[in-house]
């Protein structure tokens, strides 16, 4: 089955560490991941900046492993990055910010992403919440 | 066929970037011509409520981007009957026409969706 998954919480909400297991998940059942779009407070997932402490989980350096890795299809609503200062180098040139956050291979792209995402997969799947 | 979307809309108008959120989802579809809809309930109802002013908080209102959804193609608009009358919300204080409905007949309205989005 082809699924798209959607993150709107924070990297330390309940609802993202689910949203990773379960495309964990998915592919090791051999199902394909047609794009992971992180919205809202989701879009923190994006960031390489975040430092936790060394005995605990960091969340979104996993993300951006389980993508890189599998080569899946990241992509961070720009409009809700921009309000929260997840930038990439492109934005933070544009906007004359001082740091970039979101590396490659995610990249910053609009809600149309999320729609499209919606429309070529079997089931869209949503993590949100607590 | 285009699949069809329903966009949950659980939370105030004052309370973060959720509503917002919500609604510009709703918005970009519109503009991609896809089968939409949006259900408020929960604190969600409080967007409908005619006669607020965000700009009293430097808050933008939502009150025209809600009333533009039919504008948009987004004209299944539903409203929980349950989350007004628990909040003393009368369905005359509504600026944007959406559908009462009940708890029970809230499953009917999933049903109507391919794909459910809740923020």
């Amino acid at each position: 089955m082809k699924f798209a998954i959607a993150v709107f919480s924070p990297p330390q909400a309940p609802a993202t560490r689910r949203a990773l297991r379960f495309t964990e998940a998915a592919l090791a059942a051999g199902h394909e991941i047609s794009r992971v779009f992180f919205y809202g407070e989701g879009v923190h997932n994006a960031s390489a900046n975040i430092v936790v402490p060394q005995d605990e989980f960091d969340t979104a350096a996993a993300w951006r492993l389980l993508i890189t890795d599998n080569g899946l299809d990241g992509v961070v609503c720009i409009a809700a990055a921009l309000r929260r200062g997840t930038l990439n180098a492109e934005e933070a040139a544009r906007w004359d910010r001082p740091a970039a956050t979101v590396l490659p291979p995610l990249e910053l792209s609009g809600l149309g992403q999320l729609h499209e995402a919606a429309q070529s997969a079997d089931r869209l799947v949503c993590f949100g919440g607590d | 066929m285009a699949k069809s979307l329903l966009i949950v809309s659980r939370s105030a108008p004052w309370s973060g970037l959720a509503a917002r959120e919500a609604l510009d989802i709703a918005l970009a579809g519109g503009a991609y011509d896809l089968p939409l809809g949006m259900l408020f309930m929960d604190d969600g109802v409080f967007q409908l409520v005619e006669g607020q002013r965000p700009e009293a908080l430097k808050q933008k209102n939502l009150g025209a981007n809600l009333q533009a959804l039919p504008l948009f193609g987004v004209d299944a608009l539903f409203a929980c009957s349950a989350s007004l009358a628990e909040r003393g919300l009368d369905p005359a204080m509504l600026a944007v026409p959406a559908t009462l409905t009940a708890p029970e007949a809230l499953p009917a309205v999933f049903n109507q969706f391919d794909e459910v989005i809740t923020l």
